[in-house]
């Protein structure tokens, strides 16, 4: 990319945002498509040929598209090569699963205290809750880090405000002491493993191991089926993809993406020009860590549960692998490798696709995906450095 | 409807081109879930071939209701998000008749509520910590008190152990198992300073410390114990480390909840012998139907020193209940079969017969054994048939809680204010 | 003693006496055992000591008819019987015709004990140390005439020595006259060892008592005053546990007092829907206090005048007070000395873990810290080599050998795929660092479940020959396991072999040359190419001979590289990227760290782990370029 100069303030940045990004259009239009026709051939409001559990897979599959939205922003963009924002995807998860688990246990709670012959007071309902979520990791305390969970406008503000501010804590320090490049992609990393480590315990009040479980059962929905719910948050994910994708082409366009695309390149020099590179680096970091807690907050509802294995860095890595396999620096392309390799990773994992027969060997895929998967980024990173999305481009060239 | 082989499924291919259907429900589908690769598969993969052997074996047989079993395997790849959603797929569109299938408590609590909402039917194979017992689920692993209170038993009144290091992996299992062997060490009278616990993550290796830890312990002037709930591929570091320091099994026994045959087999055991394990089930039991179990096992698999182990005797008594319930009720209906399930008897493979209680736990007899040289077990004591606990008695929470699904309906019934707390599961 | 005599009288054969207590023989019980043991010593019969130690062999069979025999294992899996008294053979049967006894490891316990006596005068001086240990673990008064009259005998020097020591801590605990045993317990001052301090330990063994008044005869420990060493509400609960005084009510005593009152809807005159808070519920008891329904509140009042009657103490077991001050003193006086030792054994360990990271994080010191090159896979060269050390194994069934085999093949083994990954991928990349971590992580997943197809899932073992699998012990408290000596010393090999590689030869020159400016040193007529090829190779090589080492300390899965990787990248990182010395520092920094924080919290290794990475952030935060940072213009960019 190159600094351009005939970008001032004076044009009108909506204007701007549609002429740098075309594509935001397109993907609004094909996005908009897709949503309609899932919802026609779904069961609780179509045809029924769409499954509920492929519906879910699905809405998941947007939820993905959402966190390498963010990630390519931080990375395609602005060059920092984050393998950590699977954390903030992961923290968004447990933010909300919290509060969605708080009131499934506190309903069920109520319920059977209200049978008693007297009524409960607040810390007998309190305690039994704690009971109720920790007497599976053998604790009955409610921890300190729940004591918003039983305020639903609190918690959601938690999805954002925990990402968040973790991002700004952690950006700050390290883009301060100016770590850059691949120590920063490895401080990143041990984030991500402290926090997965972090968790893992027990003694940390989030049930370990277990995680929090039981997700997709939505408070004050309960009779609610889940044909239904998983439809509400199919059409939830689409629109926050939606939405992400309009902030993403905004940050990514106008001086400020000039600027952002030109620390990628040489951060130095910007520097000299006199720009606070620290604040944009910040800013971007920040802001595609709340973006990332936001799917989580979508993805884990219909995943039904979040544990600690979710935030280990291998899954960082995986989110970077999408970006790179569909093509970074382009909005679409963080959305094409996302949905690609985690449909066909779920295709080939799940048992869907044929074996197929040698004669002398027989080809499981469950045995033999991981390899091909392996070698697929190997070649994608030698071959097509620009992945998935380095098609259109050869595409447009042709057409023109 | 390009979307429909993404759900496709791979089927046993030995078990497609049975002849035509018979009934319209043929064939009737079994689906295995269990973990074939990620760090589960270690454990999970030899349980899929058990059920494919089972399937085999009835088909053989001449299936169940006029029909053939098509086993349904799917790879949840140790996923636990996975768990739950491939048990939608399994039960709303391969529409299976059973699932048997995890490992993990984490993966059954996962999967749990997808069971519970689309009343599906599961065998869960493993020991595990209780404290549960859900409407659709069978377990046929051993509750606490099937494994850790005899354990403990025989600790207390066999060896005269008086100190106890309780060391377990850091996740829910070793935890309220742990939880429960505290409440009822102090029950007996153990004091709490002579009750040592320590936690390690999962796949540990650094194990020079805490076996020292447990090694000073012996100090104290009392007859030291360890009582281990460590898991998976980190015990090979932890007995290593036993080995390395000399701790015999005459100074400091060890008695383990999650090392079985299959688990040793990865293991230098020479210098082990004499340390313990509980279990429902070893593969040294002396009758003849464990004979014939572990020759059709060798068959099966095609290789002769393949251990079997507990989970896997778990899935050939709760495979064979669920067979002979399903004739019973005439029907794969999930709420005729869980009818006919209450009360079913099968032999066990070490003697005996084992029993489906109305709570949906096995009564099954409890042996301890002592690991020889070969990797195999003595067994030197084996109980009477124990009925499985759902709800354990030593902790505060669940002391008033009973689970009874024939006639109570409820599997979490509070005895105190004789009310049934609710009727899915916690999870 | 009566059963005993008539046992005597009537028994004239060993069997005999087995059939009288056949339900014990047949199922053994520690609690049971002492009656067997009991019976046939007194019948001094021959063979008793025979039948004994077959007995704890677990090769008594009991036969359908109820008799008893010695039994041999034959490689038929039959079983040849042999009659206890006669010693001869009684024919041989399948295993299932007779049912085999396998008394417990507590009833060995005591059945060893019981034979203590015949086997300390035994000629073979293996049984007697064997006889030794047995009596050292269920220490009794009766061993002491036992061990006292086989010690005038014995003439092996190591076994008088251990003798003596015996008797030592027998008369400190059993002995009847106290001078002995204050002597005894005098002789064990300063003494370290477990079984030392373990006698004293038994023998200040205290009870938790009370009573009105502290009474005369008891050896009193300590005086637990009510409110500073005991808690008001344990003191008060003690009373309670002894029906002295009403029990203190609990979190739900109110709540069930009033719901066992409630009236037509109403509690003590409050309606029972009001009754959820605290306030309202206290007010209705008492009301229903005040018309005499329910018995008052205990208050804090209340408890401090019901403990205040009585006093709280602890008791020594042992009556006597001189013993009891005697292994006080013996004990304090080693107070120091084990806190010196255990910090040195904390010492060892760190050094240990230290050494492993070093020993895991080495290879990548070479490819990241020389050649910047972020190897995802370094892991997978860890397992490959734990793997070529498997397989190694599986061909040479001599451990030693295969070992010796093993390390350079699985050195040639990763040199060579480290050399082919760097020849088709990484040479493409040295441009692009950031594509290199994808590029190299999807070699890492490939070779991982290339790994799991070839090798399966299951952890594969790969054991250690005799002469690693023991232990280094300086004393009961410090010890350190050979193997951890040994893979100590691998790193010490192997940081000199590559201080001297790079610093010392030509190789080590040109790699540094192409390192700090591949350009100038192509103009110089160095080779980049293949300068880069070699290092690679070097780096991957060393991590497969480290895999050995780790394969045979912890285990060996597909997994296990992924295990180390994150940790290495930070070993390198915190030491200082480009410095071998470096690598060391945040080795040992790391090592110690943690064994530091576990020392603190040792209940639960995974918080070490998670503060450790917490401290490394915060480091590289205030440190980027680590411990040891490299000037000039080595530091490259």
């Amino acid at each position: 990319m190159v600094l351009t100069t005939t970008d001032t303030t004076a044009r009108p940045p909506r204007k701007s945002l549609l002429r740098e990004n075309p594509s935001v259009l397109w993907f609004m239009g094909l996005l908009g498509l897709f949503t309609l026709i899932v919802s026609l051939l779904s069961e609780a409001t179509g045809i029924g040929v769409i499954s509920t559990s492929l519906v879910k897979i699905l809405g998941m599959t947007l939820c993905l598209c959402l966190v390498a939205l963010a990630m390519d922003v931080v990375w395609g963009y602005c060059g920092i090569l984050s393998l950590g924002h699977f954390a903030f995807f992961g923290l968004g998860g447990y933010a909300i699963g919290m509060s969605l688990m708080y009131a499934r246990t506190e309903i069920v709670v109520r319920d059977n205290l209200a049978r008693g012959t007297i009524p409960p007071t607040e810390t007998e309902v309190l305690d039994a809750v704690a009971a109720q979520i920790f007497g599976v990791v053998g604790s009955s305390e409610l921890p300190l880090i729940w004591s918003f969970a039983n305020s639903l406008p609190l918690q959601l503000a938690m999805v954002v405000l925990v990402p968040g501010l973790l991002a700004l804590v952690f950006g700050w320090l390290a883009f301060r002491s100016r770590v850059t490049g691949v120590y920063l992609s490895i401080l990143t990393q041990a984030m991500t493993l402290a926090l997965s480590l972090y968790l893992f315990q027990n003694d940390t009040g989030l049930r370990g191991n277990n995680g929090l479980s039981g997700l997709q059962n939505i408070p004050g929905f309960l009779d609610v089926p889940q044909s239904v719910i998983s439809m509400w948050f199919f059409w939830a994910s689409a629109l926050a993809l939606g939405l992400g994708y309009l902030a993403c082409a905004w940050v990514v366009s106008g001086k400020f993406g000039a600027v952002i695309q030109a620390i990628r390149d040489n951060e130095a020099r910007v520097r000299f020009l006199g720009y606070n590179v620290e604040g944009y680096k910040l800013f971007v970091f920040t802001l595609t860590a709340v973006i990332s807690g936001i799917a989580g907050a979508l993805y884990y509802p219909q995943a039904g549960i979040i544990n600690p294995a979710e935030v280990a860095p291998i899954a960082s890595i995986y989110l970077a692998v999408w970006v790179a396999i569909g093509g970074r620096g382009r909005l679409y392309g963080a959305v094409i490798g996302a949905a690609a390799v985690s449909l066909l990773s779920s295709w080939l994992t799940g048992g869907g696709a044929p074996n197929i027969d040698l004669g002398f060997y027989r080809i499981v895929w469950t045995d033999w995906w991981l390899v091909l998967l392996g070698l697929g980024f190997v070649a994608v990173t030698l071959f097509f450095p620009k992945g998935i999305g380095g098609l259109f481009d050869y595409l447009v060239r042709k057409q023109s | 409807m390009t979307h429909k082989p993404l759900l496709a499924t791979i089927t046993a291919t030995a078990l497609i081109g049975a002849g035509p259907a018979m009934a319209a429900d043929c064939p009737i589908q079994v689906g295995v879930l269990h973990s074939l690769s990620g760090s589960m598969a270690i454990s999970e993969t030899t349980l899929r071939d058990v059920v494919l052997m089972l399937v085999e074996q009835q088909n053989e047989k001449g299936g169940l209701l006029g029909c053939e079993l098509e086993a349904v395997v799917v790879d949840p790849a140790s996923d636990w998000p996975l768990f739950a959603e491939l048990t939608r797929q399994l039960l709303t569109v391969n529409e299976v008749d059973v699932i048997f299938g995890a490992w993990t408590s984490v993966s059954r609590k996962a999967l749990l509520p997808v069971l519970e909402e689309l009343n599906g039917l599961m065998f869960y194979p493993v020991q595990y910590e209780g404290q549960e017992s859900s409407r659709n689920v069978f377990y046929t692993g051993a509750a606490p008190n099937q494994q850790a209170i005899p354990a403990l038993d025989y600790f207390l009144e066999e060896l005269g152990v008086e100190s106890f290091a309780l060391l377990g992996t850091d996740y829910v299992y070793p935890r309220t198992t742990n939880a429960i062997l505290e409440a009822y060490l102090l029950e007996q009278g153990i004091a709490p300073e002579d009750i040592f616990v320590n936690y390690t993550p999962f796949g540990h290796s650094d194990w020079s410390t805490i076996v020292s830890d447990v090694v000073a312990l012996g100090a104290g002037g009392k007859q030291v114990g360890v009582i281990s709930t460590i898991n998976g591929d980190a015990n090979i570091g932890f007995y290593t480390e036993l080995a390395a320091q000399g701790v015999s099994a005459d100074d400091i026994p060890v008695v383990a909840f999650s090392v079985g045959e299959e688990e040793l087999s990865g293991l230098d055991t020479s210098r082990l012998v004499g340390h313990l394990a509980a279990w429902n089930y070893f593969m040294s039991a002396d009758t003849p139907g464990n004979e014939e179990f572990i020759a059709a096992w060798h068959e099966f698999i095609g290789e002769t020193n393949r251990v079997t182990n507990d989970p896997m005797e778990a899935h050939y008594i709760g495979f064979n209940m669920w067979v002979n319930a399903v004739e019973q009720a005439g029907t794969t209906d999930v709420d005729a079969v869980r009818e006919a399930m209450w009360g079913q008897e099968f032999p066990n493979l070490t003697g005996g017969m084992a029993v489906m209680n109305a709570n949906h736990h096995l009564s099954k007899p409890v042996l301890i054994g002592e690991i020889r040289a070969d990797g195999q077990f003595d067994i030197i004591s084996q109980t009477e048939e124990v009925p499985g606990e759902a709800w354990s008695p030593f902790l505060s929470d669940s002391a008033t809680l009973t689970s009874d699904w024939q006639q109570l309906e409820c599997g979490m019934f509070d005895t105190a204010t004789e009310t049934c707390v609710q009727l899915t599961s916690n999870y | 003693m009566a059963p005993v005599a008539d046992a005597q009288t009537e028994a004239a054969t060993l069997q005999d006496v087995l059939q009288e207590v056949s339900e014990i023989v047949a199922n053994p019980s520690r609690a049971q055992v002492p009656r067997l043991l009991e019976r046939l010593s007194a019948a001094e019969l021959p063979g008793t000591a025979e039948f004994l130690r077959a007995f704890s062999e677990r090769e008594v069979v009991q036969a359908a008819d109820g008799r008893f025999f010695l039994s041999r294992e034959n490689a038929d899996q039959t079983l040849t019987l042999i009659d206890p008294d006669s010693g001869e053979e009684h024919g041989t049967v399948g295993t299932r015709e007779v049912s085999q006894i396998r008394p417990n490891a507590g009833v060995r316990r005591e059945i060893n004990a019981s034979l203590v006596q015949f086997e300390l005068m035994d000629p073979d001086p293996a049984r007697r140390r064997a006889a030794l240990a047995s009596a050292a673990r269920s220490p009794d008064a009766d061993q002491i005439p036992a061990i006292a009259a086989a010690l005038k005998a014995e003439d092996n020097a190591d076994i008088r020595a251990r003798m003596e020591r015996l008797l030592d801590l027998l008369n400190a605990r059993f002995a009847t006259d106290t001078a002995i045993r204050v002597d005894a317990i005098e002789g064990l001052r300063g003494d370290i060892s477990t079984e030392a301090r373990r006698v004293l330990n038994q023998l200040l063994q205290t009870r938790a008592d009370f009573a009105q008044t502290l009474p005369e005869d008891a050896n009193i420990a300590l005086i637990r005053q009510p409110g500073e060493d005991i808690s008001l509400i344990a003191a008060y609960a003690v009373l309670a546990d002894a029906d002295l005084v009403p029990p203190r009510p609990g979190r739900n005593a109110i709540r069930d007092a009033l719901r066992a009152n409630v009236v037509d809807g109403m509690v003590g005159g409050i309606p029972v829907h009001q009754l959820d808070t605290d306030e309202r519920r206290l007010a209705a008891y008492r009301a229903l206090e005040d018309n005499g329904t329910l018995a008052p509140l205990v208050t804090e009042a209340d408890m401090q005048a019901a403990v205040d009657q009585y006093v709280f103490f602890d008791a020594y077991l042992e009556p006597d007070q001189g013993v009891t001050d005697a292994a006080r003193e013996a004990l304090d006086s080693t107070r120091t000395l084990i806190g010196l030792f255990q910090f040195a054994s904390l010492t060892l360990d760190a050094l240990s873990l230290a050494s492993i990271f070093f020993l895991a994080a080495i290879g990548l010191a070479i490819t990241f810290g020389v050649m910047r090159v972020i190897n995802m896979a370094h892991g997978e060269f860890i397992m490959m080599g734990a793997y070529t050390g498997y397989v190694i194994q599986t061909l040479i069934p001599d451990y030693t050998l295969s070992l010796v085999v093993a390390l350079p093949t699985a050195f040639v083994v990763t040199f060579a795929a480290g050399v082919m990954m760097e020849r088709l991928v990484i040479r493409h990349l040295y441009t692009r660092p950031l594509e290199t971590l994808l590029a190299t992580f999807g070699i890492s997943i490939a070779l991982q479940q290339l790994a799991k197809n070839i090798f399966g899932t299951q952890a594969r073992p790969l054991t250690a020959p005799d002469w690693l699998a023991g232990s280094v012990a300086f004393n009961d408290l410090v010890s350190i396991s050979t193997l951890r000596v040994g893979i100590f010393f691998m790193a010490l090999a192997f940081l000199l072999m590559l201080l001297f590689i790079l610093n010392r030869t030509r190789l080590g020159l040109e790699v540094r040359a192409v390192t700090q400016n591949p350009g100038m040193a192509a103009s110089m007529g160095i080779n980049p190419g293949r300068i880069n090829m070699l290092t690679f190779g070097l780096g991957s090589g060393i991590a497969g001979v480290a895999g050995v080492a780790i394969g045979m300390y912890a285990q060996v899965t597909s997994e296990m590289g992924a295990n180390y990787i994150v940790q290495s990248f930070m070993t390198v990182v915190v030491g200082g990227v480009g410095s071998v010395f470096g690598t060391l520092a945040g080795a040992g920094l790391i090592g110690s760290l943690q064994k530091g924080i576990e020392w603190f919290n040792p209940t639960n290794t995974l918080a070490a782990q998670t503060y450790m990475v917490l401290f490394i952030i915060l480091f590289i935060q205030f440190r980027p370029k680590g411990i040891i940072a490299l000037k000039g213009r080595a530091a490259g960019d």
